[in-house]
This record gives C-alpha cells, sequence and structure tokens, in this order.
C-alpha cells in the first residue's frame, strides 16, 4: 500500500524494540471479547485506475457548470474562478497544514488570515472579523446566540422569513435545544421585511435580516437600524452573496452589530454546497464575544512582526464548557481562497464585475418578461429575482433539463403560498447567448 | 546577545547533531501586506466582456467600491508563495501532533474532488440531475457505519466540533421524546474542551469526573454520578492520553441502566479501525473526523468534516434531509418528523466528503486495519525509544499515540514549551503541548502511520539530542527555535492590545 512505508524487516525491527510479537498482539489493553472478529465488509481496495474511472462515473452523473447552464443562485453561486486562485491554494505548505497553534512556523496561515479579517472589515464596513466560521447558517445561529447572551434577560429572537429557509431551519436547531425562540417577521408584497411586527414585540434580543434577501430583494437596512436602536436590541443582518457588496451600501454604513455572510461566491468551488465560508464581523465592542479564531498582530522576541491566535480566552480549548462557542476547525483555508480572491479582483474589479452581475439578472429579466414571466416584486435586486411562471412551464422546464438548461428553482417548497414561482440567478458567468438561448428555449 | 545565541546554536546543532537535523536555514523572504503592494489601477483578474446592456441601480443604494488592494497577476503569485513558504505542513515534514493525526494527504483524492462534476454541482439541483452526488453521499454513510459498527450516519456536521453537537442534539431530542429531558452531561476530566462546549449548546451542565490513577475511567467513579436527570456520558476512546478505556462495555451499561446514551468522541478512530468497532462498546453515537483519520488535509484550520454515526434508536433524530435509495434511484427525504433539524445549510462538506470517499476506496478493509495496526505501532516504538529520556506518566501500553512529560528537564528550567520549540529547529513540528490538561507539562506524540521507520528515529534522535541539550546548554532551548523565520512571538501583548485588522 503506497501510503504506508513499513517493509516487513520494519516491522520486525519495531516490534523488536516495543517488546511484542506480532501486529496483532499490540492492542493488550482492549478486551478480546470487544475485538473484531471478521474483516470489515468495505469494497475491495481500487488501483488509481480503477479509482479515476469510478470517481470519472460518479460525477458524470452530475449536472455541473461545465455540463449545463444552471440558472440557480439561492445560497451558492456560479463565479469565474481565476486560475491562479486553484493554483496557489493547493500549495501543501497551505492545504496539509495545522491550526497556527506554533506560530512561528505558520506566519503564512497567519497573515493570510490577518489579511482576510482585514479585507472582509473592509468590504462589510466593520470593525472585527473572525478567521472564519462553517457557512453563513451556522455564523448567523451563533450571531444571535451571542445577543441572546448579551441580552439575558431575553430569549426570544425576531428573523425574517426571507432569511434563506435553510439558515432558518439550522438557527432553530441551535436554539430550540437551548431554550430559545425564534420569531418569523413576515414578508411584504414588495418582496422585503414586514418590519411592523416589531412595534409590539418587547422581548427580543435581536432582529435578523438577510439582505439582499432570498428573494434577491436588497433591504431598507436603515429602516432595521432605527428599530433596533429605539428597541435597543442587536441588529444583525446577515448574506449568501459576497459579491453584492462590491456595489451596494455595505451593512456598517447602516451601523450592524454583527454581521454573518456566505463568503462562497470569493473563489470557492460549489461542490454541491460545501465546504462553504462562514463570515463573521462585528463592531468592536463584540470582540470578546465572538466565537472561534481570531488572528492578531504582535511581535517577536527579536522585534520582528509577526502574527499568533489571540483572545483565545473565549474559546473551548481554555474555557470548556463556559466557551462562547464549541467551534474548533473552522473553515480556514476557505477564508484563504476569498483573501486571495479579494486581492485578485482587487477595488477595480469587484466593482465590475458585481456591475456585470447586475446586468446580466437585469437582461435576463427582461428576456424572462418577454417570455411571458410576471416580475412580482418591484424592489431593486442584485443578481437573483423572483418570477411567476406562465402556465405549462413546468414541463417545458423538464424539456429544456434534457438540453442542459436548469431553468430556476421552484420555491413553492419554501413559500407555500408562491405557486408556480421560481428563483432566478445570472452572474458573470453566463453569456447574452446563454440567456437569448434560456429565453428561447422557454418560448 | 540573543543574535549570538542563535548563531552559535546553528553551529551547535549542525556540528553535534547531524544526522538527527532535518532543517536547514534557507532564504526566506519578506513580504508586506497585500495593501502594501497595491498601486492604483492594477487589476488581476479578467474582467469579463461587456455584452449585455448596463443597468445601474439607485445610486440610494449602491456606495463606492471597497478599498481592496489593487494588484497584477504576478504580484498575487509572489505574495502567496511567499507566505506559503512560511508555513509547514504534512508535506514539509513529520506534524506529530497528538490527538490530531496529521497523516499524509493522499494527492489522487485532490483531483477526484476537482472533477467538474462535483466542484461545479450546484446543491440545490433537481435530483435527477445530481445521482453522482447523493450515491457517493449514500455509500460513504454506509461505509463509516461499517467501520464505526454503527446503524445510520449523517454526513451533514462540518468539523468535529459541528459533529458533537450533532450527537448532543440527538441525545437531546432523543430523551425529549422518549423520556424526559435532562440536565446533565458527565464529562471526563481527560476530554477535548469541544466536548464540554457542545454539550453546554444544549443546556447541559457538565459534570466533570476524574480518571483513575492509570489514566483510564473506573465504573465507580461513573457511577458515582449517573442517575436519572443525566442525559448520558462524553467518552474519548481511545482517550486522549492515548489509552483504551478498558471499562468502557460496563460504563455503557452502567449509563444505560439509568436511560442514559453514551457519546463517543472519535478523535482517536485511527487507532481502532477493523480493531473494534465502537458499536460493539455500548457507544450509541460517534463523530468523526474526517480530517483526521480519512486523510483529507487539515488546511491551516479547516474545513474538516464531522459526520456522526448513531445506533437505530437515534436515526429517526438525525438532520434532514436523509439520503435515501430506492429501486437504484437516490433521492433526498425530508419527512422526519423527530429529527433534530438541519446542521448546514447544505448536505455537508461534500468536497471534504469526496476526498474521504477515495480514501476509503484506495485503502480497503485490510488497508484500513493496517492502518490502525501500524500508527499504535510507531506510537508504541517512540514510547519505548523515549522512556528514560522523557517521564512517562502513565506506563501502560498505549495506542497510536503516547505521553510524556517535562519532569525530568524541569531541574534545568527547561518546559515542554522550550523542547517544543527546539525540536523545529530539528525540522519537526512539535508535538501537541499542554493536553491533556490532566498531565503536567503534557507532550503528546502522534506519529500516525504514514512515517517511516527512518523519519521516526529521525525523531527520536532529535528529541534525545534535545534532552542533552537541556542538560548541557538549556538556554539553546529557551531561546529556540532558531531556524524559523521568527523566534517566539509575545502572546500576552496580542491579546492585551488586540490588532486585529491593518
Amino acid at each position: 500500500m503506497r501510503y504506508l512505508p513499513h517493509t516487513d524487516q520494519d516491522i520486525k525491527e519495531m516490534l523488536a524494540k516495543t517488546g511484542y510479537n506480532s501486529l496483532d498482539d499490540l492492542f493488550p489493553t482492549i478486551p478480546k471479547s470487544y475485538r473484531v472478529k471478521k474483516e470489515m465488509c468495505l469494497p475491495k481496495p481500487l488501483t488509481e485506475w480503477e479509482l479515476n474511472a469510478h470517481m470519472a462515473e460518479l460525477s458524470s452523473k452530475n449536472a455541473s457548470t461545465s455540463s449545463h447552464k444552471v440558472f440557480i443562485g439561492a445560497g451558492s453561486y456560479p463565479h469565474h474562478i481565476p486560475s491562479i486562485i486553484p493554483y496557489l491554494i493547493s500549495r501543501s505548505e497551505f492545504m496539509t497544514a495545522y491550526t497556527p497553534y506554533q506560530p512561528e512556523i505558520s506566519q503564512g496561515t497567519l497573515q493570510g488570515i490577518y489579511e482576510f479579517q482585514t479585507m472582509i472589515t473592509e468590504l462589510l464596513g466593520t470593525e472585527v472579523a473572525t478567521a472564519s466560521h462553517y457557512d453563513c447558517g451556522t455564523a448567523l445561529s451563533e450571531a444571535l446566540m451571542i445577543a441572546l447572551r448579551k441580552k439575558k434577560k431575553q430569549n426570544k429572537v425576531a428573523i425574517s422569513s426571507l432569511v434563506h429557509p435553510h439558515h432558518r431551519q439550522i438557527v432553530k436547531t441551535y436554539l430550540e435545544p437551548a431554550g430559545y425562540q425564534m420569531v418569523e417577521l413576515p414578508s411584504k408584497p414588495d418582496g422585503t421585511t414586514d418590519l411592523s411586527p416589531l412595534d409590539t414585540m418587547d422581548d427580543i434580543a435581536a432582529v435578523a435580516v438577510q439582505s439582499p434577501n432570498f428573494f434577491g430583494c436588497i433591504e431598507n437596512l436603515g429602516k432595521v437600524k432605527e428599530i433596533a436602536t429605539k428597541k435597543n436590541i442587536f441588529f444583525i443582518t446577515s448574506f449568501t452573496e459576497a459579491l453584492a457588496y462590491g456595489l451596494l451600501k455595505n451593512p456598517g454604513h447602516f451601523g450592524v452589530d454583527i454581521v454573518a455572510g456566505e463568503g462562497q461566491s470569493f473563489g470557492i468551488a460549489q461542490s454541491f454546497g460545501g465546504p462553504g465560508l462562514g463570515i463573521m464581523t462585528s463592531s468592536k465592542q463584540y470582540v470578546r464575544d465572538l466565537p472561534g479564531r481570531l488572528v492578531g498582530r504582535t511581535k517577536d522576541r527579536r522585534g520582528e512582526d509577526g502574527f499568533v491566535l489571540t483572545l483565545s480566552t473565549r474559546e473551548q480549548h481554555i474555557k470548556r464548557e463556559k466557551a462562547s462557542s464549541n467551534i474548533c476547525s473552522n473553515n480556514g483555508l476557505n477564508a484563504m481562497t476569498a483573501a486571495m480572491y479579494m486581492a485578485t479582483l482587487g477595488k477595480v474589479g469587484i466593482r465590475k464585475i458585481a456591475q456585470i452581475n447586475h446586468d446580466k439578472a437585469m437582461f435576463l429579466k427582461t428576456k424572462l418578461e418577454e417570455t411571458g414571466f410576471k416580475v412580482p416584486f418591484a424592489t431593486p435586486f442584485f443578481n437573483e429575482f423572483v418570477v411567476k411562471a406562465p402556465d405549462g412551464f413546468e414541463a417545458k422546464r423538464e424539456s429544456v433539463k434534457k438540453r442542459g438548461i436548469v431553468a430556476g428553482l421552484a420555491i413553492e417548497k419554501y413559500y407555500p403560498t408562491l405557486k408556480n414561482h421560481y428563483l432566478f440567478c445570472a452572474t458573470e458567468v453566463f453569456s447574452k447567448d446563454d440567456i437569448e438561448m434560456l429565453a428561447r428555449e422557454l418560448k | 546577545m540573543e543574535e549570538h545565541i542563535a548563531n552559535t546554536c546553528r553551529g551547535g546543532v549542525q556540528k553535534c547533531h547531524n544526522t538527527h537535523q532535518t532543517a536547514t536555514s534557507g532564504l526566506i523572504f519578506k513580504e508586506s501586506f497585500l495593501w502594501g503592494k497595491s498601486r492604483e489601477g492594477r487589476c488581476a483578474v479578467s474582467i469579463p466582456a461587456q455584452d449585455v446592456e448596463e443597468s445601474l441601480l439607485d445610486p440610494e443604494l449602491t456606495a463606492d467600491a471597497p478599498e481592496l488592494p489593487q494588484l497584477s497577476e504576478m504580484d498575487v503569485v509572489r505574495h502567496y508563495t511567499r507566505l506559503s513558504q512560511w508555513n509547514f505542513g504534512v508535506d514539509s515534514g513529520m506534524y506529530p501532533l497528538g490527538s490530531c493525526t496529521m497523516k499524509y494527504n493522499p494527492k489522487t483524492n485532490e483531483v477526484q474532488a476537482a472533477r467538474p462534476g462535483f466542484s461545479g454541482a450546484h446543491p440545490l439541483l433537481d435530483e435527477d440531475l445530481c445521482q453522482g452526488a447523493l450515491e457517493m453521499i449514500y455509500n460513504l454513510e454506509q461505509y463509516l457505519a461499517e467501520i464505526t459498527g454503527m446503524e445510520a450516519v449523517t454526513l451533514q456536521p462540518a468539523a468535529g466540533a459541528h459533529g458533537e453537537l450533532a450527537g448532543m442534539l440527538a441525545i437531546h431530542a432523543y430523551h425529549a421524546k422518549t423520556g424526559h429531558q435532562r440536565s446533565k452531561i458527565i464529562i471526563p476530566d481527560t476530554a477535548h474542551g469541544t466536548n464540554p462546549a457542545s454539550a453546554t449548546l444544549c443546556g447541559y451542565e457538565s459534570i466533570n469526573i476524574h480518571s483513575g490513577e492509570d489514566g483510564i475511567l473506573t465504573p465507580e467513579a461513573v457511577a458515582a454520578v449517573m442517575d436519572e436527570e443525566t442525559a448520558g456520558i462524553m467518552i474519548t476512546n481511545p482517550n486522549t492520553l492515548g489509552l483504551f478505556e478498558e471499562s468502557i462495555k460496563e460504563i455503557a451499561d452502567i449509563v444505560h441502566a439509568k436511560g442514559g446514551l453514551v457519546y463517543g468522541d472519535g478523535a482517536n478512530m485511527n487507532a481502532i479501525m477493523g480493531i473494534v468497532k465502537p458499536g460493539d462498546l455500548g457507544i450509541d453515537v460517534i463523530h468523526l473526523n474526517l480530517h483526521k483519520t480519512f486523510s483529507t488535509p487539515h488546511g491551516g484550520g479547516g474545513p474538516g468534516s464531522g459526520p456522526i454515526a448513531v445506533v437505530k434508536a437515534l436515526e429517526p433524530f438525525l438532520p434532514v434531509p436523509r439520503v435515501e435509495k430506492k429501486d437504484d434511484r437516490y433521492t433526498l427525504v425530508y419527512d422526519k418528523p423527530d429529527s433534530m433539524g438541519r446542521m448546514l445549510t447544505f448536505h455537508g462538506h461534500f468536497s471534504i466528503l469526496v476526498r474521504a470517499y477515495s480514501y476509503i476506496l484506495t485503502m480497503g478493509a485490510k488497508g484500513l486495519t493496517d492502518v490502525s495496526k501500524l500508527a499504535v505501532l510507531n506510537a508504541n516504538y517512540i514510547k519505548e525509544s523515549l522512556r528514560g529520556d522523557l517521564h512517562l506518566p502513565y506506563d501502560r501500553p498505549c495506542m497510536h499515540e503516547c505521553v510524556f512529560t517535562d519532569k525530568f528537564q524541569a531541574d534545568n528550567g527547561v518546559s515542554t514549551l522550550d523542547m517544543a520549540k527546539r525540536i523545529m529547529d530539528y525540522g519537526f513540528h512539535p508535538p501537541t503541548v499542554y493536553f491533556p490538561l490532566v498531565v503536567h507539562g503534557a507532550i503528546m506524540i502522534e506519529p500516525t502511520e504514514t512515517e517511516s521507520k527512518e523519519t521516526i528515529d529521525q525523531f527520536i534522535g532529535a528529541f534525545k539530542s534535545i534532552v542533552q541539550e537541556a542538560k548541557e546548554n538549556p538556554e539553546i532551548l529557551k531561546s529556540a527555535p532558531h531556524l524559523a523565520k521568527l523566534s517566539r512571538l509575545d502572546e500576552v501583548s496580542a491579546a492585551r492590545k488586540p490588532v486585529l485588522r491593518g
């Protein structure tokens, strides 16, 4: 076996040193009755050729951005990944390192994450960012739990029903066993959150709104801030499309307390939804409440600048049951990927690509409208939007699948009143021809 | 003065102990921050053609572009290449971090994960368009169930701690459904910090118990605290001292008799694949770290993957959706009324799952069993080779890792930290230090099965040299490392006045 370097001679010599007669004898502390009696039932080992063939076959059973035009976002977005990103992130010094607990020989990871933290705060207008979380849904859950811990007297949070449905499911999974409750805010006819129920809620610790929201609509974060301030509750926002903030006013502009976001759009492959990148960022006052790792700047004994993991007294390996979170492994390599992506695009590139995303989505909207689709929500959007499909669309959608087109995502299963409504997305990877072909096929 | 010691030491190391030293100094570049290299107007990305009309949003909604650094493509490439050279990875050298299983990460796994049908698949594709992904998930769940001896597996949890949380939520949901909710959970003092932190998230109070004199738990200690308000126990087996919990079954019986459940922390699964199955030991739910046992890269801190495997009674509580197979078609099933809910936005860390799946298919049953045997052989070999040089607090047969302390070196004023920093100069990543917490000055060595005898002999030689240096010239250790890019960093001021962005 090519991953196991031991020769028979090595094994013999090593056994002699340890005083055992055979490899099977190496487990004297495991009572015989516990030992596995027969070999595990697993497929026979594959050579690399056989593995390649098997995996090629499995992978060919999926529609992907290279075989299909998938006009779906909804939390996972098709974007162009510049060649240098997979090339650089594959450097094994990054990929095969552990968490940088030994900073003298981990400065590459540490500076890279420090730069990530810096660029994320610049992008979102906040003051501190963690070294990453798993994904937006888990980051949002933890953001709400910060609010609940800070506002000890409250045990409820209000969350927009236009936050990604899966994120709301995660929040519920996290909150309920801990004895907390989440109340959903309904939507308005314009596709944004109805904030009016907040007027009568006097027992909540936080309000959370996603912008752009699940329908793609840009929320009025200024209004949310106004209410949060008046009620003295946490103002939390989330987002699934990080690229939108190449164009839109960022959450910091609106005085947000904590932002939970998804960074998949920044150079990370969609990979059937994971791993993504949980972004967690806030104003400075909550730095000691944030879950997970933070990289800080310091000096070494010779006075040279360097970086370490810091403020770890918040974390589970020090605080154990009193820690602010149980998170240990995060999505650090994807944070590094996102940093590479932000550095590659830069100030000029992120603006241009964000604008093109909006242009393509507007073009797609126009084309779909020409094809008989209705746009129910008038609120501006970034690169995805909801349409009501004309009669007979469902069958048409099935038939165009055979021609390599996936025409939007049905959202009725998430919003039962929105029968025949679909969420469509267009990004810079779709050409004018692609969009026109979609419209043609759907006619 | 500092400089002088460093110079002496470099010469000294090379002269005295060159056979054990696998490192030398080399050309390390300085590299500024990204923004230090930025020049107005540079851009490293190919901008797509503007083939549709520009459509401007209401200026009320937009702002100026974020001040991201402006660089050329070469600037970005050189920046990250230089940064990478400041790092130590498994591909650079032996990385014997106890409890972390830093084994070789096979490169074919990267090739498999990068196949367009996997890397380019949207998570919300219609089921008929993602059969390959669902089949992979289904198969991997089966394999992990077989390896652990459990009934069902979910691949949703994103990391080990996330798997622990999922496991605790399963236990929480079980008690809510079948009896009454309980308020406490038993956690041994050798547990990873994530265990009590995960239990707290479910609202459980941690009841800490001590391991016995020989480093393992006694049934008596568990019986003394187990009652009908206790949800169960979180137990790591092999434990973090590298010892097999010999009384695991009696302990499980005690917990079960009072209606509790046994959570197994599978961080140390690398010691027992094909040797024992947690499902045969009375464990009800166990998480696995695919980034430890199943060879996926740690990525400088993540992403990992932390599936959980459960007994039949806990299956209804697993997160949704579940992947089921009907007549050769794979389908996502949401209708599980007792499910804990959802742990992650989509289907777990899918590309990590592809890597672990490739690893299992490459190794097969015998291969995985050999992995555990050789991991245990390597650890015992190190234990026997360094006994006498380093203090061995629990002198028992170890599993895949062994724990020493700095007791013998303390008289010379040399600590575990000093030895850890010094071994960097010999070209090795330090072992895990000061964990488990129950051992004063712990040095926890986990070589893994992928290190050869020669490498391990070099590591042993390096440690013996360091032990010698501790007697003769402790200052070399206290001022170590000397060959790394930086000397020891000031963690105290970093925490006192945090600077977290540039």
